[in-house]
């Protein structure tokens, strides 16, 4: 097991990745190594990397450790634990020199495979697995489990950590508690007879972790929406969304049946497309009760219609998008961000959309409550902007708050005593000058506050007109509440350099973790950015000043055309050549060491063309 | 542009028990063509509403897009109204009843609103048995945008284009039955001794509730070829039988034939007295209606009257257990678990 390359030496700072084969039951297995890890005190950031496929394709697994904190995606693996013979050839060449190649060697390695510069370590799992058991189903499962208690070896793991873990994940099945614990035992042992534990790459217990939780964000999301009191979610299914109305689920049954007469204090209607789900969200919200639907792009192309009368009619309305690769199906488990410019100006006709951007469970789960008082203050779409990778990956992030003191935001509605004391009702009547007018719900009044809501222009009453002047008013009305919305939604957070410098970055959702590991390793070469997470559209001033007070700030997305970028340019003054792109759109969470090579490559003095110009060249058009 | 209706009323005009007159339950007066079949449809639903004796501001009345979404605006000038977009009014009445159960919710759509762009959504909200008034104001064509067929046209039929349709019909009522609707009519926008009983039931019965009510458009499609023409409608007209509807609260004093009437409780509590004119013919049973809705259709009449009714019908509120009280009512205290229960979920993901 000698290689010809020192191998790589590392404490609680690694990249370990499984390659496993879809619907064998690894998910739970690779779950229990990343959260033993956390347990353990270590910062982890387990990240699925799967097919869109129910079982036989491959699917991976990859755990960033990481003692300092760091839990974007570092790029690169050190440890490849495969199972997977299908891709064993390019698991292989994916492991960093210096590394090792955990396998499964019941069936000897094909020597064509090997690399001098990477140690490789066989243990006979399927050998080991049918020794033991009979049953097939049973060998396949614990196989996962054997790696898992191996590895706890290899890398020395607390082992008691794992088996407490065990017994926790089987809480009410007590009769698996055994049999599992067992199988980590024998993987552990054969490692520990084999190997000379643990290897060069190991974990030591610390206590850094403190009171973090580790989550997804579709759960905190799903939850969020729970708190923020919402009654009626529409949804239809589609990756990597469904998880979040599943959260809705869950905990609305847990805290929104009435113990004594089982009656719902919630809705979950799942529709017959995402077409009738926005349709159903508008209906409600229209008729006063928080609701919201969840989708991916291809839902939020469907919604385009509906996204415009929600605007022009003012509407309030809760959309989550957890965003994956598109166009089309694209690859429909993969990760991007790259409905930014198709959400922001959904729908026909001059419309604007409020756009918020998580990039913790922490977030999720405060966006998806304070996006139902955004919604109601603002009677306006507020679209989440999340992404496969935040949405359905385990995620450290600090604790859920909530203050038992806040309440909810209603926003302007006006109650019948309220409709008593006034001359006349106008729905679109500016009365406090923020452009945001009094509504009512219907069944509030028999005589007074009724109006009638719909998508042609109407004069400030809410009466049908076709007056040039009345329509232009209202889009007009509709611009400064763009303004006062501003003023609402989430600030920008800020990260000043060590150092004085005219070079920023700018970065939204889940590309915070990989850039701000970036900044580090550049500062340590005397690169030093001053840095901005966008956290919501409209931009305010500060986005403005950030961006006015640098020479050259890099705009870090996951997407092909750089649309955040192109957002910045359609609603600020700034020219192409300030703004530079940084961009990832492979599908995958895009890694610090790709983000400082781009940055790099693009400071004033290197001379390289940025992707998009270098496009139009090979492509023999003007440069 | 909509007009105000005058308001110099007779003083005498006939109160029901809320003390309304007609008036009050009327709109802006109609922009649609002098004589188009919706008027008279919107005139329906005021005569019944009013003698119904239901307070304007408890129903909320939805469309989509067309001449026959638009009429909405014309009745019910105190009502929450919500014109939506094409094809889309189901979806909007979905989430409006799931906000709050206590507001009755009258659709109104088109042929072409229902038929072709909204045919998904009118379908899934029969299965899901939406507890709503589903009236189609069906013209055979597109009014609003100049007379194209609709899917409701029939074959052969000729409208003012002067060409005749290829294609066969969608029947609305029978595609509701098929998807569980769980009150089925067809009615004529010409007779309203018909219409009007059948639109009181319908706002008595708990479910979906549909209406399909021929109304011609006297612009595009009230032409010598049209299956949708008045004199068409008037000549191929046949009724299961007639309706009357009798409130909860008035007591049933005349007697009929026991053979052929048959007096059904609704959930509210009025009774609908069903008069049949075939003896073979059963409202209440699924298969009967299909199989009379098709022996019309084959020998070319137009088959109208309560179709089917299903008295045991249970709506999606009661299919998804949703609170008796209206969800748009609950608060904080009832929707939020608060702290203590964050903190202990906080403590399962360490
Ligand atoms: C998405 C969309 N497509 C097309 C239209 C144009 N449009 C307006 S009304 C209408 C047809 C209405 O027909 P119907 O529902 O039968 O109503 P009618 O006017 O006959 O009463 C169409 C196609 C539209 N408003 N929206
Ligand atoms: S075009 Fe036809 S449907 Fe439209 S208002 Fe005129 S008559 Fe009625
Ligand atoms: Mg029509």
């Amino acid at each position: 097991m000698n290689a010809s390359v020192a191998p790589i030496k590392a404490v609680n700072d690694f990249v370990i990745k499984f390659a496993n084969v879809n619907g064998t039951g690894s998910a739970s297995a690779n779950n229990l190594f990343a959260k033993a890890l956390f347990r353990m005190g270590l910062p982890v950031s387990p990240k699925n990397i799967f097919p869109s496929n129910i079982q036989g394709l491959p699917t991976w697994y990859e755990v960033r450790v990481s003692e300092k904190g760091y839990l974007g995606r570092r790029g690169g693996v050190d440890i490849m634990l495969s199972v997977n013979p299908q891709s064993m050839a390019s698991d292989i060449q994916e492991v960093e020199s210096g590394g090792y190649f955990i396998y499964d060697n019941t069936k000897a390695l094909d020597l064509r495979l090997h690399r001098a510069d990477i140690t490789f370590i066989g243990i006979p799992l399927t050998a080991i697995c049918n020794e033991q058991y009979k049953d097939p189903r049973q060998r396949q499962l614990f196989k996962n489990v054997i790696y898992v208690g191996a590895l706890a070896a290899l890398l020395d793991m607390d082992f008691k950590v794992l088996t407490a873990l065990v017994s926790d994940q089987f809480k009410g099945k007590e009769k698996l508690v055994l049999p599992n614990i067992a199988a980590l035992e024998l993987g552990h042992q054969y490692a520990r007879e084999h190997f000379s534990c643990p290897l060069s790459i190991r974990v030591e217990t610390r206590d850094v972790v403190g009171d973090n939780i580790l989550l997804d964000g579709n759960t905190a999301l799903g939850l969020g929406t729970v708190y923020g009191g919402a009654t009626v979610a529409a949804w239809y299914p589609i990756t990597p969304s469904t998880s979040v109305v599943d959260a809705f689920d869950k905990y609305a049954k847990r805290m929104r049946i009435n113990a004594g007469t089982g009656e719902h204090n919630y809705a979950i209607v799942q529709a017959e497309d995402e077409l009738a789900a926005i349709g159903m969200v508008i209906g409600a919200s229209w008729n006063g009760a928080r609701a919201f639907t969840a989708t991916s792009g291809p839902g939020l192309s469907l919604m385009s219609e509906f996204l415009g009368l929600a605007y022009f009619a003012e509407i309030p309305t809760v959309l989550i998008d957890v965003q994956r690769a598109g166009p089309s199906t694209g690859m429909p488990t993969r990760t991007q961000q790259s409905d930014v410019l198709s959400a922001a100006y959904a729908s026909h006709g001059d419309t604007k959309q409020v756009l918020l951007f998580p990039s913790s469970p922490a977030e999720c789960f405060e966006f998806g409550a304070s996006s139902f008082d955004l919604a109601e203050r603002l009677q306006t779409p507020i679209i989440v902007m999340t992404d496969l990778d935040l949405g359905m990956n385990d995620n450290m992030s600090p604790p859920l708050k909530w203050d038992d003191q806040r309440t909810y935001d209603r926003g302007k509605v006006l109650n019948a005593e309220q409709l008593d004391s006034m001359e006349r009702f106008g729905r679109y009547l500016d009365v406090d000058g923020d452009a945001i007018c009094y509504r009512t719900y219907p069944g509030t009044h028999p005589n007074k506050g009724t109006f009638f809501t719909r998508g042609t222009s109407r004069d400030e009453y809410a009466v049908y007109t076709e007056k040039g002047e009345e329509y232009e008013k209202n889009m007009l009305r509709l611009m400064r509440k763009w303004e006062t919305i501003k003023e609402y939604v989430p600030e920008p957070e800020f990260k000043v350099a060590s150092q004085k410098t005219n070079l920023g970055v700018i970065y939204y959702g889940t590309s915070e973790a990989s850039t701000l590991e970036a900044l580090d390793y550049l500062s340590d070469e005397g690169v030093y950015l001053d840095a901005m997470r966008v956290r919501s559209f409209p931009f305010n001033d500060d986005v403005e000043a950030f961006i006015a007070q640098h020479d050259r700030v890099f705009v870090v997305e996951q997407n092909r055309d750089a649309q955040l970028r192109t957002l910045l340019m359609a609603e600020f003054e700034f020219g192409p050549d300030k703004l530079k792109s940084v961009l990832c759109f492979d599908g995958t969470p895009i890694s610090a060491r790709n983000i400082k090579k781009q940055i790099k490559q693009q400071l004033p003095g290197s001379n390289v063309t940025p992707f998009q110009r270098r496009f139009r060249r090979a492509q023999g058009g003007a440069a | 542009m909509s007009y105000q209706i005058p308001k110099f009323r007779h003083p005498e005009l006939p109160k029901n028990e809320l003390g309304y007159t007609k008036a009050d339950y009327e709109g802006a007066i109609s922009t649609l063509c002098a004589g188009c079949g919706h008027d008279s449809i919107s005139g329906a639903i005021i005569k019944a509403v009013h003698e119904l004796s239901i307070e304007p501001h408890k129903i909320a009345k939805l469309s989509g897009i067309g001449c026959s979404s638009k009429s909405p605006t014309y009745f019910l000038g105190k009502s929450h109204g919500f014109n939506s977009v094409h094809g889309r009014m189901p979806s909007v009445v979905t989430g409006a009843a799931m906000a709050n159960r206590d507001l009755l919710y009258l659709g109104v759509s088109g042929d072409g609103d229902t038929a072709s762009i909204g045919l998904g959504q009118y379908g899934h909200a029969a299965r899901r048995n939406l507890n709503m008034v589903y009236i189609v104001m069906n013209n055979g064509c597109y009014g609003l945008t100049k007379g194209q067929d609709s899917a409701t046209a029939d074959e052969g039929s000729i409208s003012k284009k002067g060409e005749p349709n290829p294609f066969g019909s969608i029947d609305l009522p029978a595609v509701a039955l098929q998807l569980g609707a769980t009150f089925v009519a067809r009615s004529f926008s010409g007779d309203k001794e018909q219409l009007v009983p059948l639109i009181k039931a319908a706002m008595s019965h708990r479910g979906f509730a549909l209406i399909d009510v021929v109304s011609p458009c006297v612009t595009f499609n009230n032409t010598a070829g049209s299956t949708k023409s008045y004199e068409y409608t008037r000549e191929h007209m046949e009724a299961t039988g007639t309706v009357d509807f009798v409130p909860m609260h008035e007591e049933i004093t005349t007697k009929y034939d026991p053979g052929k009437t048959r007096d059904v409780t609704m959930h509210d509590g009025s009774v609908v007295r069903l008069k049949k004119v075939d003896d073979s013919f059963d409202p209440f049973d699924r298969m009967s209606a299909m199989v009379a809705l098709e022996k019309s259709r084959q020998s070319g009449q137009i088959l109208t009257g309560l179709l089917y009714m299903d008295k045991h019908s249970r709506d999606l509120h009661e299919a998804l257990a949703t609170s008796k009280r209206p969800l748009n009512e609950l608060t904080e205290t009832e929707l939020c678990p608060g702290s203590k229960v964050l903190e202990q979920i906080n403590q399962s993901l360490r």
